[in-house]
């Protein structure tokens, strides 16, 4: 258990709660339920946190997965430097985000989740971990016929290597490879029509 | 499109016949709350959301019957064995059972939100119904009594003109269960993104245990009876589409027309959840117990590129080329069952995996064994499983491609042949005896196996070659 880093199922889990307190915010709203002005702010709130957690972190080992279309909003995060990268911040943050939905009963699954988030997120800071932009890699402009010294010698059909080695440079070729030239095949090859 | 058609055609009619079952018990739900009599007056209250909620309950009833089954493996492996007649495309459709899990996973999600919104809606109705004061239909409704003494044929589950809704869904046990369950499901599928799943193993298996939290949720949600509709004996006495209109004047004594009365439906969600549960109970325990069967390492092999090798033995332990088992390590971890294929040959007196370093528990098994002078770790052996790949026994040319470790089942076939052909076995149709084994890798594998060619290939032509090719460009 000691390579989990928490905080990528942190982002998850908040992305999720984003998306359920705008879908409980819309059905508060449209409704038109009792105190139903807590789901329009449902529906701010939700739509915040989907935005700030759609960019997903750098993994510390290994490669890490971006989601379609992450780098436009990476850019923008990555402008709010320690605020972002720091996870107590965005633990203390889901959490008073998490509140008011909790006062409406179609947003407070939306709470519940968003709380759990928050908790992950602790979690994660606790144990040092941080924010960390996936950065675009600089794409080497390909030069054209500037790594082609040259070209490829041996085409395919290609006998096995031991055809073309000297007999004693291998100690076990003899016994797989071919009797005959470059191009015999061990066994004859015919085209059967079926 | 024909070749599709061919390997694919089961899974199409089977999840046709899945959806259309699904089509099928909504519709029918949602028409039988929209229209029957019973639910008449519940529906002057709540309106068409009520068959709603009806009919993705019924769905969530049908789909959570569904999810156990795809991970029972030894109900699979017996389904796999006692159906040789079968064809093996239709066989092999048992290896996309995962798949099939997911997808009613998905479903489940989608009939939750559905049900969610539909009951938020009722609630709100069923309130605002208390509170009203206008004399509707609605509110004499609604004002029906909970006592017990005067019948207890309440409509409304909101009892008093100043209990919140939020009030209801945390103290009644369907609210309270509902929200349990919803939080015990978005966990779950939160925690088994492919992201998560390929990274951190860990937190997808531990997380989602969550489901025993659902699967007992799901059995009593139902129990308290909130959904009412009319008794027999009160539509008898008076019918809904006769009194409706003369509601005002139910109190009086000479309207012909008495106070309607209601009861509960009893939950039905444990009638269709309770034989999957009994079946996955029995498969944990099955596992359970074919874990404490001893399992014998015979012998150990470090191979370069930190794969390891384990030839072990087990009593009662048969299997065939291309299958797969599940170890545990209990000095590891106690709880994580990994899959690894099987790389012997059914032919050989032992059964062998190759594991390659590639997460956490890899890495500290390969750790373990690599210490010489600690005991060995105890490993625990369940299986095996999979639908076998004895096809490639049926043809003259087969194809195998499988890159780094995905060799592993190729490991098992070749040497599955090479003893077919010591024992001349007649079954064989693979009778043009080469075998050509290509490479693309570290210097050192191509030694080793390139040795192993050598050794392999009979000197006999009628017998099988093994011939070693790496890259040369």
């Amino acid at each position: 258990m000691g390579q989990i880093e928490w905080a990528m199922w942190a982002n998850e889990q908040a992305l999720a709660s984003g998306l359920i307190l705008i879908t409980g915010g819309i059905v508060a709203t449209a409704g038109r339920f009792t105190q139903w002005y807590f789901g329009a702010y449902s529906i701010v709130a939700g739509v915040f946190v989907c935005l700030l957690e759609y960019p997903r972190g750098k993994r510390k080992k290994g490669s890490t997965m971006e989601r379609w279309g992450q780098k436009y909003m990476t850019s923008v995060v990555k402008l709010f430097g320690p605020l972002t990268r720091n996870y107590y911040v965005r633990a203390v943050l889901h959490l008073l985000l998490s509140v008011p939905a909790g006062f409406l009963l179609a947003t407070i699954l939306g709470t519940a989740c968003l709380a759990i988030a928050s908790g992950i997120y602790l979690l994660a800071a606790v144990r040092g971990e941080q924010w960390t932009p996936i950065e675009p890699k600089p794409r080497e402009r390909p030069q054209i016929g500037g790594t082609i010294k040259q070209p490829p010698t041996n085409p395919p059909p290609r006998p096995p290597a031991e055809a073309r080695k000297k007999p004693s440079e291998e100690e076990a070729a003899a016994a797989g490879g071919p009797p005959g030239g470059p191009q015999a095949n061990p066994i004859p090859v015919t085209d059967e029509v079926v | 499109m024909g070749n599709c058609m061919v390997n694919h055609w089961f899974s199409v009619l089977f999840l046709a016949v899945w959806l259309g079952l699904n089509i099928f018990l909504f519709v029918d739900a949602f028409l039988k709350y929209e229209k029957a009599d019973r639910y008449y007056y519940t529906r002057k209250i709540l309106g068409s959301t009520l068959a709603c909620a009806r009919a993705s309950a019924l769905c969530l009833n049908f789909n959570s019957m569904l999810i156990l089954l795809p991970v029972c493996r030894s109900l699979l492996s017996f389904l796999r064995g006692t159906c040789s007649l079968c064809s093996r495309t239709l066989r092999k459709q048992l290896d996309h059972n995962l798949t099939f899990h997911k997808l009613v996973a998905y479903m489940i999600c989608l009939h939750t939100a559905i049900h969610i919104i539909a009951h938020l809606f009722n609630f709100d109705r069923y309130s605002r119904s208390r509170q009203a004061t206008d004399g509707s239909l609605a509110s004499i409704l609604s004002s029906l009594s909970h006592d017990e003494k005067k019948g207890g044929s309440w409509l409304n589950p909101i009892q008093f003109r100043n209990t919140t809704v939020e009030y209801v869904t945390f103290t009644s046990i369907a609210g309270l269960t509902g929200v349990i369950m919803t939080i015990a499901l978005i966990l779950m599928v939160t925690s088994a993104t492919e992201f998560i799943r390929r990274s951190y193993f860990e937190v997808f298996w531990y997380t989602h245990h969550l489901f025993i939290f659902y699967i007992l949720g799901l059995g009593i949600h139902g129990i308290g009876g909130i959904v009412r509709g009319q008794t027999e004996e009160s539509i008898n006495e008076g019918h809904p589409h006769k009194c409706a209109e003369y509601f005002e004047m139910w109190d009086d004594h000479d309207c012909h027309c008495r106070l309607p009365e209601f009861e509960g439906q009893p939950p039905e969600s444990w009638k269709w959840i309770l034989a999957p549960v009994i079946l996955y109970i029995c498969e944990r325990i099955l596992r359970f117990y074919r874990s404490q069967q001893k399992v014998v390492i015979t012998k150990v092999v470090m191979h370069p590129s930190k794969v390891l090798e384990l030839q072990m033995n087990k009593r009662g332990f048969s299997m065939e080329v291309g299958q797969y088992i599940f170890v545990n390590c209990p000095s590891i971890s106690l709880l994580e069952w990994h899959p690894f294929t099987l790389t012997s040959a059914p032919e050989e007196d032992f059964f062998s995996i190759h594991i390659r370093a590639a997460g956490d528990w890899t890495e500290n098994l390969i750790r373990a064994f690599e210490q010489q002078y600690s005991p060995i770790p105890r490993i625990e052996v369940d299986g095996p499983f999979g639908t076998a790949s004895e096809d490639v026994f049926q043809y003259e040319v087969a194809v195998l491609v499988g890159a780094g470790i995905g060799v592993t089942p190729f490991a098992s076939i070749l040497k599955s042949i090479w003893y077919k052909f010591q024992c001349a076995d007649h079954n064989l149709k693979t009778k043009k005896s080469v075998v050509g084994v290509f490479l693309c890798g570290p210097r050192t594998l191509a030694k080793s196996l390139r040795k192993c060619c050598h050794r392999y290939s009979s000197l006999d032509p009628r017998k099988v070659q093994f011939y070693f090719n790496k890259e040369n460009f």
